[in-house]
């Protein structure tokens, strides 16, 4: 199985705190990766560093096998990958079609097609066409953040906590939508606090701590993994590696 | 109601307000109060709506719009004042330096122009900032503008502290409206556009917008020089109106007045801008001007109205719109003809119109 995104020996520092510290891992096509951590490991300054936010200090990002490390924003995104901001971040004052919109900014073509792909996906946002961003609830804007992500047709999104500050039974929804988006053909790098959730979505997963990767394996394994169970799941829950 | 229909009524409503305006010149007096109202009211329409491409629409909170306007009035100045007229106007300087004159519309281009191409190299420095920052450092930049056009040693060049004049001015107001109108409608075109909706997406959300693939460098640079542009062309027009050009009128006072139209007519609505820039004209230049006046009635000493009283008010005025009225007249809605086709006819659709009529 060929790798779309290749990470290695990345290390990202803020004014000279290492946030990251030579952390290398590989994502493979068609599947849901997931990093998962406590607050401060690193894993958005991943993220972030991947999709040219930061600058990266050390280290290579390949993206379908070409070098992407230190390069801006605008020339990654148009390589094929997209980040869905922590904590939602849609254009608050634009309407929902503006908002896609603009996902697709890098891209010259129609884009009919994909608008109606994203409303198959999630028909609320449909109805809410013409509805500023800032007046949707949590989770559809983190449906429509999603979606924006998706306008850009890339070959991999990057989720960073799209979880975060949802109702346990939204989280659901979100979760049922990405692994609808990595069965329709989207390479998934998801970063996420809520272990339980991600590792039983995802196929291979990864744990960082304090800024590098301590753990690593597939879903399930690391869902029944004691020290994992320990950290993220807690230690009593004792049956929730079954999917 | 069809978009084909909407163009048909917009064109022949812009057509209806020109020949209103031709019809008023031919039978008030060119003295009247209504056409000063009409010619700043017009320019300030554009310099506001300038100034909302760029405070409003991609959120750069920018202070510099007077010393752009300078540079556009000195711009158009310089380059028509006839080649005979020079001596005489230039009489300290031996005639200055510049020695050819262009046509009137070249010099309203160059005007933008040289004003753009200011807001290019202030930009490189200063974009970088961010709200209040950028307040300071465009402000600044006005001011030092300002001195800088007063200082003796580019007397050749800008006289000094001494006036422009004998430039070819306009007598119609038609003008002003023509050109202001044009300038306005390209602006809203911009904002309609990919740009456009890029300039909203910063305004609202700097990193969203750059994890897209936005170039916040490029984009803020391009509404700074846009904005700086017809910042530019209103600065020569207004020249063009005051028939003098000093550079101690464009202060930063200049830059309030316009902020605060902006305010008034919304932070975000080119018609609103176009309205409240009518507006303000109309109470500054004429309906508070009693307030400026010593006032008895009958023997009644009226109280505080005196010198400077208006702006008084005027600040008052900005204090209660800031508190209260937030939105300003318009908001971020657009005042368009199939708005009022739908509120006429009853049919309020959900749908938010975006494109507005202009001035």
């Amino acid at each position: 199985m060929s790798n779309i995104l290749e990470v290695k020996d990345l290390s990202v520092s803020y004014g000279g705190i290492k946030a990251v510290k030579n952390i290398s891992f590989q994502v493979p096509k068609g599947e849901i990766v997931t990093l998962i951590g406590a607050n401060g490991a690193g894993k958005s300054s991943t993220l972030r560093s991947i999709v040219g936010l930061v600058k990266p200090k050390t280290g290579n990002i390949k993206l379908n096998g070409k070098e992407i490390a230190g390069k801006t924003p605008e020339q990654i995104v148009s390589q094929g990958i997209t980040l869905v901001p922590e904590g939602r971040r849609v254009f608050a004052d634009l309407t929902v079609l503006e908002n896609l919109k603009i996902g697709a900014y890098m891209r010259k073509d129609s884009l009919e097609e994909d608008i109606n792909w994203c409303y198959d996906l999630f028909p609320r946002l449909k109805e809410r066409n013409w509805q500023l961003a800032g007046t949707l609830s949590g989770g559809e804007q983190q449906m429509l953040a999603i979606a924006r992500a998706l306008m850009s047709r890339p070959d991999i999104i990057m989720m960073d906590e799209p979880s975060l500050g949802l109702a346990p039974i939204v989280v659901k929804g979100v979760f049922d939508i990405i692994r609808e988006i990595n069965k329709q053909g989207k390479t998934i790098l998801l970063v996420e606090q809520n272990a339980n959730m991600a590792l039983r979505a995802a196929h291979h997963g990864y744990v960082m701590e304090t800024g590098t990767i301590t753990l690593s394996g597939t879903g399930e394994e690391l869902a029944s993994n004691e020290s994992v169970k320990a950290a993220y799941l807690g230690k009593n829950k004792k049956n929730n590696a079954v999917r | 109601m069809t978009k084909k229909k909407e163009t048909i009524i917009s064109v022949a409503l812009i057509a209806a307000l020109l020949i209103v305006l031709y019809v008023l010149e031919q039978i008030l007096p060119s003295t009247s109060m209504l056409f000063t109202v009409l010619k700043k009211g017009a320019i300030y329409a554009l310099v506001a709506v300038s100034m909302n491409l760029l405070n409003g629409f991609t959120g750069l909170f920018s202070l510099g719009q007077a010393g752009f306007m300078l540079l556009g009035a000195y711009t158009y100045g310089i380059l028509t004042i006839p080649v005979e007229q020079r001596e005489n106007v230039y009489m300290y300087f031996d005639g200055g330096i510049v020695q050819f004159t262009v046509p009137v519309f070249v010099a309203l281009i160059a005007a933008g122009v040289v004003a753009a191409v200011f807001a290019y190299l202030i930009g490189l420095p200063v974009l970088r900032l961010k709200s209040d920052y950028l307040a300071i450092a465009t402000l600044g930049f006005a001011e030092i503008i300002r001195a800088v056009f007063q200082w003796d040693k580019l007397g050749p060049l800008t006289n000094g502290s001494n006036l422009l004049r004998a430039y070819p001015t306009f007598n119609s107001v038609l003008f002003p409206f023509l050109v202001s109108g044009i300038c306005i409608a390209i602006i809203v075109m911009m904002i309609n556009s990919t740009y456009g909706r890029a300039f909203k997406a910063i305004r609202d959300d700097e990193v969203a917008a750059e994890a897209m693939g936005i170039n916040l460098a490029h984009h803020k640079r391009i509404a700074f020089v846009v904005s700086s542009f017809f910042a530019g062309v209103s600065g020569a027009l207004l020249a063009m109106y005051q028939t003098t050009i000093q550079a101690s009128t464009f202060k930063s006072a200049m830059t309030y007045e316009i902020l605060l139209i902006v305010v008034i007519g919304g932070i975000g609505s080119v018609t609103g801008s176009c309205i409240s820039s009518f507006l303000f004209i109309i109470f500054s230049e004429w309906i508070l001007r009693f307030l400026d006046n010593d006032t008895y009635i009958g023997s009644f000493h009226v109280p505080l109205l005196r010198a400077g009283f208006r702006k008084v008010v005027f600040s008052v005025v900005i204090m209660i719109i800031v508190l209260f009225f937030r939105q300003g007249i318009m908001g971020t809605r657009e005042f368009s003809i199939r708005g009022i086709y739908n509120f006429l006819t009853g049919k309020s659709k959900k749908k938010k119109t975006a494109k507005g009529g202009n001035a």
